[in-house]
């Protein structure tokens, strides 16, 4: 391997301590160890050296919380460990927002200051922060308090009105999420003071409070299980859908997930047993599965609180997609913003294995499968699902171009499905009621039930469940309608890379097929809810800053015009048009034409529908 | 890889050996230093410096005894098997993990992956051929592919990695002693040198020539007294510097023919600037795996600057003979003629084909893929004659390390240098470190040479002064230097020139050395002689 390690200063015992931790001790001096007698007639390294790769992003995450940043030195050690040329370790390094390449002493404060958050007030909670820190992105040394503040993109809270994310290396939880939050909260939290209550289920899904569900229903075990016990999750019924798949044999499972049409819930809206089906046909062996959870779309939190309040579930469904496709082993792909979830997912897990759900022989039956949680380290377009497959692989989160899909060539060149955290939970339901009986709820297109995040101007916000073909309208009224009463202004459907609808579109109904007819969009089930008193153009600053930002840069279309639209929104914001409205606005259908052809990813594709649908609507960029 | 540092010294080859690795090949590399070669390989087999036949026969006892030789193809293909087998049986792991250093069950773990692998190559370059016993060297790796089987089918094989673009043309042209054009034996082919004589209208004589470590010794004899070198730096690339000094500067007449002005240039008569064949002449390549290809002409020669078929054709008409005005296609229709594995290779074929492996014979033929596919087949008169087992016995190197001499050096080279320099030299590549004596750790310790200190380095044969280079690549008692800065440092002043009588190549590999710090004046000189700027510049 042609490694050329420049730093000049060797890592310290704390960074190959943590990376030691995550590979173990360094067998020779050839993988960065002391020299020994034995290094002089012997090294081992090629493939299964290289094989180890995928762990890159794992050992960087191992060396961030242990020290705070990944110095030169780090990147050599892990370099030479993994046998990674630096300048590659920098480039991954680099490429997420949650490692740091510059020396940051003290915490890291991450303030989410995205759409829901702009909306419930983040610009004063910033200026708080500010008062009390000191600027934005100013290293702690230099303003004496410890603590470094930046803003950051959707951290996935958006029912709660402010969140933030702490990163402190070396503590005993390097990593903390706080909703809601002010900058006391952040001083108590750094400070060992009281944690805040965690906020209650109920509040975080108010229809809990309801007596009735429907009859197929995602949310239904929430209130009764224990996330940190599986035998309470076995008491509601937990693992009789994974007894079920295996009575009814891989063919079984996908051909019920056919009958029940189970479309994807991650907003493409793909249908799921048309991947299952291609990975277990496909001989070459093995396959893997993935559930994709990794939510990043602004105004999304659903994953997040299923994973948070019914971890086994998640578990024992990516189990039954696992048998379903052949595979023997799975990963739980989930955002580094996420560290409640993922304490409880790897709880689950451990617990799971430790019970034979997991491992050599699953409930004893002749069929293997494991899964590994693994860490996402903030980036949008690791949702995306090749993107996601590398970034599991060790590498950029840059997506791959189709074909192969995944179900040909996906993780490690081999036939892989993925789907995300709803859909999966899905595939619970309809085993438990039968692929017909799921199919006769909701819609003849859209069957089951669907998520929808509520935030921004709405009385009750939080995470609700519909059956499918419930209007906008009764949505918005499920949720105790416009905050105070006041007039409805939009709503933004489908987070960053959705669109707004005006009051005008409240009887559409929201399915796959009544948003295609508007020209609207599920996406991640996000009902953004904007009343009159919002600017709307500063949300769409936001929007276009948050894609500018998100891009990967591998499409010129998408990475160019991500940065020409925020531009042209900031001026058009501004009142300042380049020319006049009218020739900024056929730019920006220019851009969007553009980038829509031409970007290989779904990014790139919606990075200009908010903005082109806010035109559309008179809500920026009238004459 | 075996003896081979074909990162550097063959890049071109070598990011194909990458896209293999890349598809999931598993490669061994067998290497006194942790090339960089080796640092890609899944196992490195740090042997002794010249132990390379006890390794190779261990591993052929460990594959007989292991029950994995390709049964078959050894009774049909093979001879002397049962005699091979006796001989090897006294090789044991243990024998040749005292013998190389490397453990017993590495050596093991090579044996099976090699013999049980659906298709294995053994690649080899000079850490095998420049041995007092090279020949025997590259006879017990064919041993190895006939018990295996890995060789005359696709993606098996033995590779010998050639030095340059075109040595293997060179060969195929007639530039070794005993072979008329294609290959043919002077001694051995009547019919050869019948064709040939007819052709040229002069009795071809069943008389060898001499290779260049012959010609050496007929110099010291007296017997040769004129030199005529094309395209080759005999000053600085051979062994032991000083004698071949001596033996060049007392020759009669020393003629050399090259592009740039070389050491050996420094001392001719007459020196006749040619041009260079990669971009100032017509005419034909022929790399490693025996693909001829086309080199065309792109620009003109410098001023003076003479194509090398014209200053031979002048040397011929100013001797008395007319050859008169060939143009490269003419000569290489002549070759056609004469040469039976180039017959169907003409100039527009090889063009379409965009190069064509020899032996081509007709014109149907599109070449030759690989070579010995013979050995496979079922008729056994189209098998032809038996592949021999050869018995190989293990040789330590001839310049024996003693008290007084304790440390092995061997030579090598760097990706940015080419040989002796004489063309690379020309160019600064941002890789480029100076000359320098890598040794290893402990030694350095020992010696009390920290990095960039000046060391003496002697041998046998003479001194040298160099900066050293602390390298935790080497193991203790092992010392490298590259050729590649003759200005810098003389190292072949250090390396014994005693050749293998088969295939008339000096131990480069392995030298004696003791290593001391150098004297207040000796430091001085280096350091002085490194503000030259002829030898930095």
């Amino acid at each position: 391997m042609d490694l050329r390690l420049t730093a000049k200063a060797a890592a310290t015992d704390a960074e190959r301590a943590a990376v030691d931790e995550v590979l173990g001790l360094p067998p020779s001096q050839w993988e960065g160890g002391a020299r020994r007698a034995r290094d002089a007639h012997v090294a081992l390294g090629g493939q299964a050296a290289r094989g180890r790769r995928h762990l890159l992003i794992t050992v960087l995450h191992a060396v961030q919380e242990a020290v705070g940043w990944i110095s030169p030195g780090a990147l050599d050690y892990i370099a030479e460990r993994l046998t990674v040329p630096p300048a590659e370790g920098y480039g991954v390094a680099s490429f997420y927002a949650l490692f740091r390449t510059q020396p940051t002493p003290g915490a890291v404060v991450h303030v989410c200051d995205d759409l829901a958050c702009q909306v419930a007030g983040a610009e004063e909670l910033c200026a708080e922060m500010t008062r009390r820190f000191g600027r934005e992105g100013t290293e702690a040394a230099l303003n004496g308090t410890g603590v470094t503040w930046q803003r950051s993109p959707c951290l996935g809270q958006c029912d709660r009105g402010s969140a933030a994310l702490i990163q402190q290396a070396g503590a005993a939880r390097p990593r903390r999420d706080l909703a809601p939050v002010t900058p006391d909260a952040v001083w108590q939290a750094l400070t060992g003071g009281e944690s805040p209550a965690p906020v209650p289920l109920g509040v975080l899904v108010p229809q809990l409070s309801r007596p009735q569900l429907g009859r197929v229903s995602l949310l239904r075990r929430l209130a009764h299980v224990d996330p940190a016990s599986l035998g309470s999750y076995r008491a509601a019924g937990g693992y009789e859908m994974l007894r079920r798949a295996i009575a009814l044999g891989p063919q079984g499972v996908i051909r019920e997930v056919r009958d029940a049409k189970l479309m994807g819930r991650g907003g493409a809206a793909f249908p799921t047993h048309i991947k299952w089906d291609a990975v277990a046909a496909n001989p070459v062996r093995p396959h893997y599965v993935i559930c994709n959870a990794d939510e990043s779309e602004p105004g999304t939190f659903k994953d997040r609180v299923l994973m948070e309040h019914d971890p086994y579930a998640l578990v024992e469904a990516l189990t039954v997609m696992g048998y379903a496709c052949g595979a023997e082993q799975g990963y739980i792909y989930i955002r580094g913003e996420y560290p409640t979830a993922e304490r409880a997912l790897a709880h689950a897990v451990a617990q799971a294995r430790a019970y034979g759900f997991l491992g050599p022989a699953v409930m004893g039956e002749a069929f293997a499968f494991d899964i590994e949680v693994r860490r996402g380290a903030g980036a949008y377009i690791a949702g995306e699902e090749t993107a996601l497959i590398n970034s599991l692989e060790g590498k950029r989160a840059e997506p791959r171009n189709k074909p192969p899909f995944p179900a040909q060539s996906g993780l490690f060149g081999q036939p892989t499905a993925v789907n995300n955290v709803e859909t999966l939970l899905s595939v619970l339901e309809i085993l438990r009621v039968g692929g017909p009986a799921f199919a006769s709820v909701g819609t003849e297109a859209s069957t089951g039930t669907r998520l929808f995040c509520l935030s921004g101007c709405v009385a009750v916000p939080g995470l609700y469940e519909y059956d499918f073909g419930v209007t906008l309208r009764d949505v918005i009224d499920g949720a105790g309608g416009v905050a105070g009463g006041r007039p409805l202004q939009a709503v933004l459907l489908g987070g960053a890379a959705g669109v707004f609808v005006g009051p005008d579109a409240l009887d559409m109904p929201l399915t796959f097929e009544g948003v295609r007819a508007a020209g609207a969009t599920l996406g991640s089930g996000v009902v953004m809810v904007l009343d009159d008193t919002v600017a709307v153009p500063s949300l769409l600053r936001r929007i276009t800053r948050f894609f500018r930002d998100e891009s990967c840069g591998q499409c010129v279309p998408c990475r160019v015009g991500t940065v020409r639209q925020e531009e042209l929104v900031a001026r058009l914001a501004d009142g300042s048009p380049l020319g006049s409205v009218a020739t900024e606005l056929s730019l920006l259908s220019d851009i969007g034409h553009v980038a829509r052809d031409a970007s290989i990813c779904g990014l790139g594709q919606t990075a200009l529908s908010a903005v082109e649908s806010a035109v559309k609507l008179g809500l920026i960029g009238r004459g | 890889m075996w003896g081979s540092n074909a990162r550097e010294a063959h890049p071109i080859f070598f990011h194909h050996v990458l896209k293999g690795i890349r598809n999931g090949a598993k490669m061994y590399a067998v290497d006194p230093r942790l090339s960089s070669t080796a640092k890609w390989a899944d196992a490195w087999l740090g042997i002794h410096v010249g132990s390379d036949i006890s390794l190779a026969n261990a591993i052929a006892g460990e594959i007989i005894q292991a029950g994995l030789v390709h049964e078959e193809f050894i009774r049909r293909a093979t001879d002397g098997f049962e005699e091979y087998k006796a001989f090897v049986a006294d090789y044991t792991l243990a024998r040749a993990e005292r013998d190389s250093g490397v453990p017993a069950a590495l050596i093991r773990q090579l044996a099976h992956d090699y013999a049980r692998a659906d298709r294995a190559q053994i690649c080899w370059t000079l850490g095998i051929t420049e041995h007092h016993n090279a020949a025997d060297n590259v006879l017990a790796l064919i041993n190895l592919s006939l018990l295996t089987g890995h060789v005359g089918r696709y993606g098996s094989g033995l590779v010998p990695l050639r030095g340059q673009n075109n040595v293997q043309g060179g060969g195929d042209m007639g530039a070794i002693p005993n072979k008329l054009t294609g290959f043919q034996d002077i001694e051995l082919d009547a019919d050869a040198r019948m064709r040939f004589g007819a052709k040229y209208g002069v009795p071809i004589h069943p008389k060898k020539g001499m290779h260049l470590s012959q010609m050496f010794d007929a110099m010291e004899r007296g017997e040769l007294t004129c030199a005529y070198v094309i395209g080759e730096n005999p000053m600085t690339s051979e062994a032991d510097t000083h004698h071949t000094r001596k033996m060049l500067e007392g020759l009669d007449c020393l003629v050399v023919q090259d592009i740039v002005m070389t050491d050996t240039a420094a001392v001719a008569d007459v020196v006749l600037p040619g041009t260079a064949s990669w971009c100032e002449s017509e005419g034909t390549v022929t790399n490693s795996e025996r693909r001829v290809q086309r080199v065309r002409k792109a620009i003109e020669p410098p001023e003076g600057a003479r194509d090398d078929i014209w200053i031979i054709g002048e040397l011929a008409r100013r001797l008395g003979y007319d050859w008169g005005n060939p143009t490269a296609e003419d000569l290489w229709e002549e070759l056609r003629e004469l040469s039976p594995m180039h017959r169907g290779m003409s100039y527009e074929k090889l063009e379409r084909l965009g190069g064509i492996q020899w032996p081509c014979p007709d014109e149907e033929s599109e070449g030759t893929m690989f070579l010995h596919a013979r050995l496979w087949e079922e008729d056994p008169a189209k098998r032809g004659a038996p592949a021999p087992f050869h018995l190989t016995v293990q040789e330590d190197p001839l310049d024996a390390l003693t008290s007084e001499y304790p440390i092995r050096l061997t030579t090598g080279r760097r990706l940015d240098s080419y040989n002796t320099g004489a063309a690379s030299n020309l160019y600064s590549p941002p890789l480029r470190r100076k000359a320098t004596l890598d040794l290893a750790p402990e030694d350095a310790a020992r010696l009390g040479l920290a990095e960039d200190a000046i060391a003496r380095v002697t041998s046998r044969r003479g001194s040298v002064t160099a900066p050293v280079h602390v390298d935790r690549t080497l193991r203790e008692g092992l010392a490298f230097m590259t050729l590649h800065f003759p200005d810098q440092v003389e190292t072949n002043i250090l390396t014994l020139d005693t050749w293998d009588p088969k295939s008339g190549t000096a131990e480069f590999k392995a030298t004696a050395i003791r290593v001391e710090q150098a004297t207040r004046e000796e430091a001085a000189a280096y350091r002085q002689r490194m503000t030259d700027p002829e030898v930095v510049p």
